[in-house]
């Protein structure tokens, strides 16, 4: 058998483990089946470790080849040839393997397995643990989509798995309402920067003509390829793809997404919030870094975001009173930096930037149930309590100052309070007048009350999600 | 015109109106409940292979083979062609699974018999092309619903104002239009009328309350069945889109733009689950109208995919609904009622449905969804990108309410309210349906490719044999320079 072909099967099978995974357990789950603790466990174990030895060989295979560059294209999964103008339709199933996404496979694999392994034991007779798996598998799947994606169509349709997951995980703890509320609010901001993600790959479509990351990035494999985009349209698509970037690794100003995410059980947080899908962003950003280059007002932009949003999150960590959170935006603070080391150009520098921090941060979120057992080890050992000395800046920086920051610190730098006043609120505000414009229109027409629906009394005090 | 192997379009239209008659002698609503199953599985039995037969006749239009309307009234009356070839057997289907998933809580308030009645006017619809036929079988569509209001002694002036302004609109404006020489300003005064009356029935704001009292004031079956098929849209292309001027349609591409993103806010601060429902419904039905309105072969495409991914894959989430309902009763939105564990199964079902509506990846929407937001974007660059903002309000409207009535609190209840067998049955056999559309798109994107180039042919062709007089040829070149230069 040739090579490519073998390249092929395993690249197919990466894909395959999760999706096969997937549909086993969600269509299980479907049928009311319930599976086994174990069995869950074995399938999982099945799917993530055959996946990652497909990815290491894939890895080995181009090393032994010294090939950079292993498409896999699996044909149109839709293509609507137009006779009448130049605007044919193709969604091409199309895979990539480069020095992008195999380590992002592995690493996804890696942290997956790892996270899986612990969340068994850690789930252990939890009335959701099925319900956990599932989205796990579904998460799973729509990282190693999104990672080997060959097409903007590709990626788009895994980010979004990633979205749902990652906000279903977070309203996880289903039976209070404060991580539901926190699940929606994940799922706005992940929807708002899907939004913008969409627009890109329509705007790419309309500039290039195709979504497919080797046209539309040039030929030469990741990262060397150079875009065939002139600078407006650069500033444009890159702008999109900026806020989408945004929104999925909780940047500035969607930072306040992030610690609300930590609702969720511990394995997720650390594998979604604290490792992988908080990453996703700067993949993005690392996958189509040939548009940055064509903009230089773009590339600052990414450079500012990336500065801001790590300066925030490093104010923000210092004050948070609880380990999740405390670890959550330390992570952030790392993102931001990677964030501005793909603006500057650093590729390499980025991409190992995120693996090691990934894999640090699972560590230690996967530590954190058990960080006072630590603590208390540790002040055994030493015979006494941990004592606090000031830093330098609580020395030097003047108390008004440092009050201020603590303030805004504590208050998350008030992004979420400026979402909620200047976006959300506004947003309700203006349709329920229209609904309350509606209201007299039918009843008018009617002659009389028009609506039974004001009857229906609420089960529980909600509360307002959306406001 | 090419025949098909049997009378299957008049078998599907005349077994839901026997069945009609039937059960409309049977007392006793559990017994009524099941024979009417038989005769709505009769009528889907006969729209698939009416469909199957279609397909492998590989022609662009048939009609039953003995055809005996034809022999009484001198004409094809019923015909099947690309565009209503699938729309039938899902018209049917909705009527099948929404009689199957009628639980015996609701078999008293939900009419069997005016619901078969209602079936077989509205596939007659479907398989009807002449204009008159559509405008009268669109018009009479309309009486079911009104004598259950009537009849249950609800409110039913928005409706009927509304219907009756919906019906006296397109007859009069195909009335004017037909009756005059083209380019004329009668036929110009018809089209306009009769793109207004069109627009009426497919709920475009502002003229979209009667939707919203329909479901306030009717059974939820039975507002869910006058909806989900979209028979406005079917209009929309049998009636307006050949004859509307480009201008025209572009117009009306717009407003149902703003439609889309005006019913998802709304839908976003319904505190009700029916309100929800439809502004969510028409916030897709608008979404099926700016593809159709787009008059690109991708736009119109996308159209059609929506149409269909949009009517299983509501009817299903409005089904899921309506089992609760007849758990619990009226839902409120504004508290969190915490059924997952009594329903799991029903909220896995909520969630499907509700991703597949907004084009989640893997369902039968996505690809839909892509291709209306592609066509809306070349016809209107900046604007089309309002189809892309509805689409992602209305996805966090979905999980909105899923959350609402799934989770935030644990459900106290005394008796069982797991999904029964039947509404087990039709949940899984629609998300069969919507995994397979997602998974498998290009059949489905094909046919409506096709279904896209005969109406974008029958528009050409219809152009071209009324020919333009001059005047209204100056004046469309004039309107359409304008738009092209200012926008519409």
């Amino acid at each position: 058998m040739e090579w490519p072909r073998i390249e092929a099967m395993l690249g197919v099978y990466v894909v395959a483990a999760p999706a096969a995974l997937l549909a086993f357990l969600g269509l299980s789950a479907l049928f009311g089946a319930r599976g086994g603790e174990r069995l869950i466990a074995r399938l999982t174990q099945a799917a993530v470790v055959s996946g990652l030895l497909a990815a290491i060989a894939i890895l080995g295979l181009m090393l032994a080849r010294d090939v950079r560059l292993v498409p896999i294209e699996l044909g149109q999964w839709v293509a609507i040839p137009d006779l009448d103008s130049a605007h044919d339709f193709h969604f091409k199933l199309k895979f990539v393997f480069d020095r992008l996404s195999v380590p992002f496979v592995i690493l996804s694999y890696v942290l997956c397995g790892t996270v899986g392994a612990f969340a068994g034991v850690y789930l252990h007779r939890e009335p959701g643990h099925g319900r956990f798996f599932v989205l796990y598998a579904l998460f799973l799947l729509g990282m190693i989509v999104t990672s080997v994606a060959g097409t903007i169509e590709t990626l788009f349709a895994g980010w979004e798995m990633v979205g749902l997951s990652s906000a279903l995980l977070v309203a996880f703890f289903h039976e209070r309402p404060a991580p539901v509320r926190n699940g929606l609010r994940v799922w706005s901001v992940y929807r708002f920067s899907d939004a913008a993600l969409l627009i890109a790959a329509v705007a790419l479509h309309h500039a290039t003509g195709e979504g497919d990351f080797q046209g539309l990035m040039g030929s030469g494999p990741w990262p060397a390829g150079h875009a065939s985009l002139s600078p407006g349209a650069a500033l444009f698509v890159g702008g999109l793809l900026l806020i989408a970037a945004a929104g999925k690794s909780a940047l500035v100003p969607f930072s306040g997404w992030l610690p609300r995410a930590m609702e969720g059980p511990t394995p997720s947080s650390a594998i979604f919030y604290g490792a992988l899908s908080v990453h996703l962003g700067a993949f993005l950003l690392l996958r189509v870094s040939p548009i940055l280059e064509l903009s230089p007002w773009l590339s600052a932009a990414v450079v500012a975001l990336g500065l801001v949003t790590a300066l925030y999150a490093a104010i923000a960590a210092r004050v948070q009173t609880d380990i999740k959170t405390a670890l959550a935006f330390a992570s952030l603070t790392q993102v931001g930096i990677i964030v501005a080391e793909i603006g500057l150009g650093l590729r390499y520098v980025a991409l190992a930037h995120i693996i090691g921090h990934a894999c640090l941060r699972t560590l230690q979120l996967l530590r954190a149930p058990t960080l006072l057992h630590d603590y208390h080890q540790l002040e055994n050992a030493i015979g006494g309590r941990l004592t606090h000395q000031p830093g330098w800046w609580e020395r030097k920086v003047p108390e008004p100052i440092r009050l201020g920051l603590y303030r805004f610190a504590l208050e998350r730098g008030h992004l979420d309070a400026l979402l909620n006043e200047y976006v959300a609120r506004p947003f309700v505000a203006v349709f329920r007048t229209c609904d309350r414009l509606e209201r007299r229109w039918t009843d008018w027409l009617a002659g009389g009350e028009s609506r039974e629906s004001d009857r229906v009394s609420p089960p529980h005090e909600g509360g307002d999600d959306l406001a | 015109m090419t025949e098909l192997r049997f009378d299957w379009l008049e078998l599907a239209i005349l077994a839901p109106l026997l069945g009609a008659i039937w059960t409309a002698r049977i007392r006793d609503p559990d017994r009524a409940r099941r024979h009417c199953l038989v005769f709505a599985g009769i009528t889907l039995a006969c729209a698939v292979a009416a469909w199957l037969d279609f397909h492998a006749l590989h022609a662009p239009l048939a009609h039953d083979r003995w055809d005996a309307l034809a022999m009484v009234f001198g004409g094809e009356v019923f015909v099947i062609d690309e565009l209503s070839a699938p729309l039938l057997p899902l018209a049917a289907l909705l009527y099948f699974m929404t009689i199957l998933a009628t639980l015996r809580t609701k078999v008293r308030r939900f009419s069997f018999s005016w619901a078969l009645v209602s079936e077989a006017i509205l596939l007659a619809t479907l398989g009807c092309r002449a204009p008159w036929g559509v405008i009268a079988l669109l018009a009479i569509g309309t009486i079911p619903p009104w004598i259950e209001l009537r009849s249950r002694r609800k409110p039913t002036r928005v409706f009927a104002l509304h219907m009756a302004l919906f019906a006296g609109l397109t007859t009069a404006g195909w009335a004017l239009f037909a009756g005059n020489a083209p380019g004329s300003t009668a036929a110009l005064c018809g089209a306009g009328l009769l793109m207004a009356g069109v627009l009426i029935r497919c709920g475009v704001a502002p003229a979209h309350c009667w939707m919203t009292d329909l479901f306030e004031h009717a059974s939820f079956g039975t507002a869910l069945l006058f909806v989900t098929p979209i028979v406005g849209a079917y209009a929309t292309v049998r009636l307006v889109l050949p004859i509307a001027p480009d201008w025209a349609l572009r117009s009306i591409g717009l407003i149902s733009l703003a439609t889309a993103v005006y019913a998802a806010g709304m839908a976003l601060v319904q505190r009700e689950a029916r309100r929800f429902f439809c502004y969510l419904f028409l916030s897709h039905s608008a979404l099926v109208l700016v593809g159709l309105e787009c008059l690109n072969p991708i736009g119109l495409t996308g159209g059609l995919c929506v149409w269909l991914s949009v009517g299983l894959s509501l009817a299903g989430f409005g089904l899921t609904l309506r089992a609760i309902e007849s758990r619990t009763g009226r839902l409120s939105l504004a508290g969190y009622h915490g059924l997952y564990d009594h329903m799991p199964i029903l909220g896995a079902f909520f969630l499907l449905t509700g991703l597949a509506s907004i084009g989640f990846p893997g369902t039968i929407g996505f690809v839909g969804t892509e291709l209306v937001v592609e066509g809306a974007v070349q016809v209107h660059p900046h604007v089309g990108i309002a189809v892309v903002i509805a689409a992602a309000l209305n996805g966090i409207a979905v999980l909105h309410a899923f959350f609402r009535l799934f989770t935030g609190g644990r459900h106290v209840s005394s008796i069982p309210l797991r999904a029964r067998l039947p509404e087990r049955v039709a949940a899984l056999a629609l998300t069969a349906l919507i995994l397979a559309g997602g998974l498998f798109p290009q059949p489905g994107v094909s046919s409506r490719r096709r279904a896209a180039g005969e109406i974008m042919a029958a528009r050409r062709e219809w152009r071209g044999e009324r020919g333009m007089s001059r005047r209204e040829t100056a004046s469309a070149t004039i309107l359409e320079q304008f738009h092209t230069d200012h926008g519409p």
